[in-house]
């Protein structure tokens, strides 16, 4: 594997770990307040398809992305409802919420665009798209690091760049504020960035089902991270990287030496994510009050 | 707060967290342009109105009453069994496999050899979520979930590469021998006579063969293996030293351990059980209707059984009962597609809301419950 291909791995390892690491931060903010959030892949999936749709009505990716923040939110509502005022057992109600999601985003899209419940595809002012940093071209020439800069760490949408500001923001935060609705309200709104993203930056539209299990995978590398917010960037990465891997088959093949089934591809997210919560983490401790409703004491 | 009567409890619950779910059903109904009421009509008929939709609706309340049990036991040690659908997926393999290589004299064996077949299959793969969990605290909702892409990706794998046989376009098996084929309905004496055909003159159409003519439905036989295996987990949970435990377990882990239960061999037997029943449900679908293997062959039977779990309050009666719903729920959600073009997803949120009422907001409904029962107690307590 030369140089050119290992930056493109790294290119795409930043891209496909930006929801990833959105939606990890997301789940941050609801477990270290104690609620379980298994609906993370949910909320996602209706900010994709909100942000989807309203970024192709009016044009404007800035408008798809509050209207995902707002799907999210509502969803996010939902599960505060029922975990904090109704003390519901908190994985029922992200389950709940993933069915509600994965049917709802499929007939709300098929009853507004009878496209098979997808969105119609995005272009221009309607998706984020690629910004070129400072100097990225004039440092383009210097050996080694100039090709990473401008392969690798320029080049991206702004969502990617606010992911990646959002870990010093969240540890900042995380210091501060404990109370269990603003935890869940903030975990709305990243999960409505990390929808917003995919359906207006990683891709130009919503897809059924396209989230895929990046939900759950964040919850993974949530674990992964042992639930604070730097490790976590570097969890995300970690799943990025094996994301980005699977679309590269002839990569994989070149290193391995062997010719790798493209089910086995699909596949080696999810494995990895199998492999990395049993061996590599020694024993995850989860915050203490996780999963138990809140009841004050008389 | 006051306590619930326990018929309250029992019926009236589940039964007004069905009506939420329903009427926020209705809600989306109409906001995607429908007839609550028309949808309602057409899903009754379809499902319910002839031997024909029953056909269909007990072929689905099958496989749901396979799931259900499969999360049921799991809940029971508690533990969350989301991987249920690809258990199920894996126990598909096992009964193609079964049914492909074994040579079967007769359906009967073929159907002991199948069903042995799936669970072993479905355990196998529920096997490595549970020793993770028990062994190294991976969490399982988690790693169920993973396993149920990897379940998917596997079997693309398998029937494209592998078991496809040369020549053949659609990625699927070969078709299983006749004698593995399992009686269905239309083809069960004593039950059959509701699938006739009738001529125009009133008599029971004839093939150019001279045989009497019945309509084909997918409801089998395994209909009566599920109900066999809801009264065995009944029978399991509540009448065995082992059900005990897995209670006891389910209840508190801690004073299970200090009751010298065995953490790690309640885990695992109770994900294997479980595994073992979402496989189970292979048997309905890939022998029972298919008669080959499919891709995505269980299509998210696995994750209504937790619908049907909670629904039938973790109680094989009541899993029955809540299968029957999701059957109908199901087979009518079909002919909504067929007629009002409704698309099959509405299923989902339904699946979704009924999980969301009887799961999570239980307490809400209990409150307002317990709320009603106290109004009426004290104007009883204020006439006397």
């Amino acid at each position: 594997m030369d140089y050119a291909t290992l930056l493109q791995l790294l290119d795409s390892t930043l891209r496909l770990a930006t929801p990833l690491l959105l939606a990890c931060l997301a789940g941050l903010f609801s477990e270290r307040s104690g609620i379980f959030d298994i609906g993370l892949e949910g909320k996602m999936l209706a900010a994709a398809m909100a942000s989807g749709a309203v970024a192709f009505l009016t044009g404007s990716v800035w408008l798809g992305l509050l209207a995902g923040i707002g799907a999210s939110l509502i969803f996010a509502a939902i599960h505060g409802i029922a975990s904090i005022t109704f003390r519901g057992n908190q994985l029922i109600s992200g389950v709940a919420l993933n069915f509600l999601a994965s049917g709802l985003t499929v007939l709300i899209a098929q009853a507004m665009f009878g496209q098979g419940g997808r969105t119609p595809p995005l272009e221009g002012a309607a998706r984020f798209n690629p910004i070129t940093l400072p100097f990225a071209e004039s440092v383009q020439g210097v050996p080694i690091l100039g090709p990473l800069y401008y392969e690798v760490i320029s080049g991206h949408s702004i969502l990617v760049y606010a992911a990646i500001a959002l870990v010093p923001i969240s540890w900042w935060v995380l210091n501060r504020v404990g109370l269990r609705f603003a935890a869940v309200a903030i975990t709305g709104i990243l999960c409505g960035l990390a929808g917003a993203y995919m359906a207006t930056a990683l891709q130009a539209g919503f897809g059924r089902e396209m989230t895929a299990g990046r939900g759950y995978i964040a919850l993974a590398a949530l674990i992964f991270a042992k639930w604070r917010p730097v490790p976590a960037l570097w969890a995300c990465l970690l799943f990025g990287f094996f994301q980005a891997l699977a679309l590269r088959p002839d990569v994989v093949e070149a290193v391995v030496r062997v010719k790798v089934p493209v089910p086995f591809l699909d596949a080696l997210p999810y494995i990895l994510t199998v492999i990395v919560l049993a061996g590599f983490i020694g024993k995850a401790i989860p915050p203490r009050a996780g999963g138990e409703p809140y009841v004050k004491e008389r | 707060m006051d306590r619930l009567p326990r018929w309250a409890d029992v019926v009236l619950v589940p039964l007004v967290s069905l009506i939420l779910a329903a009427f926020i059903s209705a809600l989306v109904l109409l906001a995607i342009g429908q007839s609550p009421v028309e949808a309602f009509d057409v899903m009754v008929q379809g499902a319910l109105g002839s031997a024909y939709g029953w056909g269909y609706t007990l072929y689905y309340t099958t496989s749901f009453i396979f799931t259900g049990l499969a999360v049921t036991v799991a809940f029971h040690a508690g533990l969350f069994n989301i991987g249920g659908e690809g258990q199920a997926q894996l126990g598909a393999l096992g009964v193609a496999l079964v049914c492909l290589y074994i040579p079967w004299p007769h359906w009967t064996l073929a159907l002991a050899g199948a069903t042995v077949g799936a669970a072993v299959f479905g355990a196998a793969w529920a096997a490595i979520p549970a020793y993770l969990q028990a062994k190294r605290g991976s969490h399982i909702v988690i790693t169920t979930i993973m396993f149920n892409y990897i379940a998917a990706a596997l079997l693309v794998y398998l029937l494209v590469d592998v078991l496809r046989p040369d020549g053949q376009m659609d990625p699927a098996s070969a078709r299983f021998p006749a004698a593995a084929a399992l009686p269905t309905f239309n083809e069960i004496p004593g039950i059959r006579q509701f699938y006739a055909v009738m001529g125009a003159d009133g008599m029971q159409r004839v093939n150019a063969k001279g045989e009497l003519m019945f309509t084909g439905v997918p409801a089998n036989v395994t209909l009566f293996l599920a109900l066999a295996m809801a009264v065995v987990v009944w029978a399991l949970l509540w009448r065995t030293r082992l059900g005990y435990q897995i209670r006891a377990f389910g209840k508190s882990e801690a004073a299970a351990r200090y009751a010298g239960i065995n953490p790690t061999f309640i885990i695992m037997v109770a994900m294997l059980i479980s595994g073992a029943l979402a496989g189970m449900m292979s048997v309905n679908n890939v022998m029972g209707e298919a008669g080959r293997l499919l891709q995505n062959s269980s299509e998210g039977a696995g994750f209504i059984g937790i619908a049907v779990a909670l629904m039938g309050r973790n109680h094989p009666l009541g899993v029955v009962l809540a299968a029957l719903l999701f059957g109908f729920l199901y087979q009518g959600g079909a002919e909504l597609g067929l007629i009002l073009q409704v698309p099959p997803e509405m299923r989902i949120v339904v699946q979704g809301l009924v999980i969301l009422f009887t799961g999570a907001l239980d307490m809400m409904v209990r409150m307002l419950l317990t709320r009603m029962f106290g109004l009426f107690r004290s104007q009883r307590l204020g006439a006397a």
